[in-house]
């Protein structure tokens, strides 16, 4: 059937020198890309407190989807490979070497032989089977990890230290999926459990950290473990992590978050407010930032409702948002302008900001050929019919209400009435099947460009009602079908640009991931999808 | 006697059920459930299928008609049983028993601040004889109601914790992690307590038995302590039995800004997640707990004050 090739490294990292390009002329900004610096010879011992900014609820890698669910358990699992945050190269970790057939159906790991569990039983690929087996089995209740293996079609156990997964359809994503703590790899006594136990603490991984304890609302205590050898190949040092202890503290309240770093109770925090950061920096905290890569925050159409439907009208709302704006008036220079349909730092980014111009006289233009005439209190008229919006979004981020508020300014400065409906976050879901909105503000995290296809798909939950058949579905599907990189790469960048070139998508600016860091605190790095790894961390 | 408590008895059992249904009604009615809610990932995109996510209702009986789920999560809760949180999978049972004492600590801190301090107020305001003096101690209740609960935490952690370093901003390590949230969470209770009983202690001091007692020599702390306390202890002990709801309703908020774990924190995360099992579970505690305190209330009244044994007495005699 399918020619086999040795390693796909090789062609990752051809993909990744093209993408480097891009990456590096966007990168450029004010955002520090590698996390914490470093201060002299780092020290093994002591211990870290991080806060963070909600409960994790559910310590289970596979389970939750948070950040502050992420944060800690992603101390706690290896995974099969491990991605560059500086190139979006995939590169060794858990597994040495691996093939992918040229359908993107079939992947063969090769694993290394000497990691273990925390409870001493091997890293063999009869765990790698158990593992993709149950987050199959967990389903919904995996909601990224389930997504990442939709089509699986089983783990053949080659012998030991090979295992091959494959898939019914082609699904190039599922090598970048790999490096994610949603597949990281976890023990058999973890696999069979039920889903709910797993959550209050019973998870046996091999990471560099094992769970000591979680208490609900409280913290989540990991230690590290003595014989840790099989670090990915991207850390700073090899041999068990610095830091002795680590503790997880969950305060939710933003200012209580800052007070805590500022007083010295805490070491380091996460989710910083924007309106915090100028007074941490002031008093000589360090403020770590790698913007996300993934869905930029952006206002994106519902084709299935007639205004949005008429492409005149998404592109003049593109045309009068003024991105720059919004990212000086109501967020920090740590944030960026979004700069196409992918945040910078996703694999396969491609810079279109030619196509993102703010032109509020060429929105008008466009309004005015259309037949929306300015009416009596400046919102646009055509037929009786005033040209209002109406933009869904969730309090998901703090800034986002201000941002909207701006945005809603500056379309009204063409004429476009934009009005704001806020959801709130457990009842997203519902009104989102339901289809109520011309515009749905959000954004979303994942290092691959396939996280378009999950959010634009015709065949998947298609919120923004996509018909299907168009030349974006075929390029959304074709970047999923190949891993031959110059044509994922061609293919993406194809979708990426369908999407902004008639206004289905409005990106305005990027989310950036920042982090308050006492001086203590050196080497606290950023994996590929701006999520923290605490290996190389130490103090001083 | 037996007649009264049976009838209280009826009415708590009542109480219980309509709180019961109330909570599951607001939750049904909610466009979400749970289960769509744990597919979203958090309000990112997932690429969940519907299969799976019926699957998943099905696990948790919410594919089952309204009318069907509601009798059968009834008919557990009358057992005793709550099921399993939808979130994590903890029963509900053993969340809400091991979130409770940190609570009640937090709670019985509260209220003994709140007693001392509203008590001691009201005493105060009606021991003082300058016009001014009683006035402003007076309007002081009025303000700590007034003032958002919220905020006031949010104040003393800034200034108690970060600017003087007295005391811990979060946990619930060590006595000195409850300080600040205890006097939060009592601020409002008090306030309410020292209005009612310096209402009743003016009124108490200004009955004919207070002039008889000032007309027979005795002092004015005998008149203050001795006559009129006894009397005017009731509307705020009645008033009391009512706030432990407020002491409850507090936490959620003072456990968030405190970062503290107990059983307010754990009603926020599940209404967040509309983790229906858990939410029901602490719905019905808290009824159950507002219920026992209220008729625990109402069999104190009469040692108190015997008239009310009396009344009562007389009404349970059939006519």
């Amino acid at each position: 059937m399918a020619r086999s090739r040795r390693r796909t490294a090789l062609p990752a990292v051809l993909l990744v020198s093209l993408l480097a390009t891009a990456a590096c002329s966007a990168a450029g900004s004010s955002s520090r890309d590698g996390g914490v610096g470093d201060a002299g010879e780092p020290r093994s011992g002591g211990e870290l407190n991080f806060a963070l900014a909600s409960d994790p609820v559910c310590v289970d890698p596979h389970q939750r989807a948070t950040n502050d669910a992420i944060y800690p358990a992603r101390q706690l699992v290896d995974s099969l490979t491990d991605q560059d945050p500086e190139t979006g190269e995939i590169v060794p970790w858990l597994a040495t070497a691996w093939e992918v057939d040229d359908e993107a159906r079939t992947f063969t790991f090769t694993l290394r032989d000497d990691a273990t569990f925390s409870d001493g039983t091997p890293v063999d690929a009869q765990a790698v089977k158990d593992t993709f087996d149950s987050v199959v089995a967990l389903g919904a209740q995996a909601a990224l990890g389930s997504g990442y293996l939709s089509g699986y079609a089983g783990t053949e156990v080659v012998d030991a230290r090979t295992a091959r997964v494959s898939f019914e359809a082609p699904n190039a994503q599922f090598l970048q999926a790999t490096s994610t703590s949603a597949l990281g790899i976890l023990a058999r006594s973890t696999t069979e459990l039920p889903a709910e136990e797993r959550c209050t603490g019973n998870v046996v991984g091999s990471g560099p950290f094992v769970l000591d304890e979680y208490t609900p609302n409280v913290s989540v205590v990991q230690s590290r473990r003595a014989d840790y050898a099989w670090g990915s190949s991207l850390w700073r040092h090899q041999g068990p992590a610095y830091l002795e202890r680590l503790t997880f503290t969950i305060i939710p309240e933003s200012g209580v978050r800052t007070g805590a770093l500022q007083s010295g109770q805490v070491d380091a925090i996460g989710g910083v407010a924007a309106q915090d950061e100028a007074s941490l920096a002031a008093a000589g905290f360090t403020l770590a930032s790698r913007p996300n890569p993934g869905l930029p925050f952006a206002l994106t159409a519902n084709l299935s409702r007639p205004l949005p439907a008429d492409e005149a009208i998404r592109r003049a709302v593109s045309l009068a948002v003024d991105r720059q704006e919004v990212v000086d008036t109501v967020l920090s220079p740590s944030f960026t302008v979004a700069t196409g349909s992918l945040a910078h730092t996703t694999a396969t980014y491609t810079d279109l900001s030619e196509l993102l111009p703010h032109d509020p006289d060429r929105a008008a233009a466009l309004l005015d050929d259309a037949g929306w005439v300015p009416g009596p209190d400046g919102v646009r008229v055509r037929d009786g019919e005033e040209l209002r919006l109406t933009a869904m979004w969730i309090p998901n981020f703090g800034p986002n209400e201000n941002a909207l508020q701006l945005i809603q300014q500056q379309l009204r400065a063409v004429g476009i009435d934009l009005r704001l409906r806020t959801v709130p976050l457990p009842e997203l879901p519902a009104a989102q099947e339901e289809g109520d909105f011309d515009y749905f503000w959000g954004n979303t995290t994942r290092t691959d460009p396939d996280i378009m296809r999950t959010a634009f798909s015709a065949d998947l939950r298609n919120i923004y009602r996509q018909p299907s058949g168009t030349p974006l579905q075929e390029a959304l599907a074709a970047q999923n079908a190949t891993t031959d990189p110059e044509r994922r790469a061609a293919t993406s960048a194809e979708a990426q640009r369908l999407l902004v070139e008639d206004g289905s998508t409005v990106p305005v600016f990027e989310l950036t991931t920042v982090l308050g860091v006492a001086d203590h605190v050196h080497d606290l790095d950023f994996e590929a999808s701006s999520r923290i790894r605490l290996h190389d961390t130490w103090v001083s | 006697m037996a007649r009264f408590l049976a009838r209280r008895i009826v009415q708590s059992v009542l109480v219980l059920w309509a709180s019961f249904t109330l909570a599951f009604v607001v939750l049904y009615l909610l466009p979400s459930d749970p289960v769509a809610i744990m597919a979203a990932g958090g309000g990112e995109a997932s690429a969940v299928t519907d299969e799976q996510v019926a699957e998943l209702r099905e696990t948790y009986g919410l594919d089952q008609p309204a009318w069907r789920q509601y009798l059968e999560r009834l008919a557990d809760a009358a057992h005793g049983d709550f099921g399993q949180s939808v979130a994590n999978g903890e029963p509900v049972g053993r969340v809400i028993a091991e979130s409770l004492p940190a609570t009640l600590q937090l709670a019985g801190c509260a209220l003994l601040v709140a007693a001392l301090g509203g008590g001691g107020l009201a005493l105060a305001a009606t021991w003082v004889r300058r016009g001014w003096l009683r006035q402003a101690l007076l309007s002081l209740p009025a303000l700590g109601v007034s003032a958002p609960t919220f905020w006031v935490g949010l104040l003393l952690v800034q200034l108690v914790s970060f600017r003087w370093g007295l005391l811990p901003a979060f946990g619930n390590e060590g006595w000195d992690a409850i300080v600040l949230p205890a006097i939060t969470l009592a601020l409002p209770v008090g306030s309410v307590l020292a209005q009612v009983f310096a209402k009743s202690l003016r009124t108490a001091l200004a009955e004919p038995y207070a002039e008889t007692a000032w007309a027979k020599g005795a002092s004015p702390a005998r008149v203050h302590l001795g006559h009129a306390v006894r009397n005017a202890a009731l509307p705020p002990l009645t008033v009391l039995g009512l706030l432990l709801g407020n002491l409850l309703a507090g936490s959620v908020v003072v456990e968030s800004v405190f970062s503290r774990t107990g059983l307010g924190r754990t009603t926020a995360t599940a209404v967040n997640s509309q983790d229906i099992p858990m939410v029901l579970g602490i719905v019905s505690f808290g009824a159950l707990v507002f219920v026992l305190a209220n008729l625990l209330v109402d069999l104190l009244g009469p040692l108190l004050d015997p008239r009310l044994a009396a009344e009562r007495a007389e009404r349970a005699v059939p006519a």
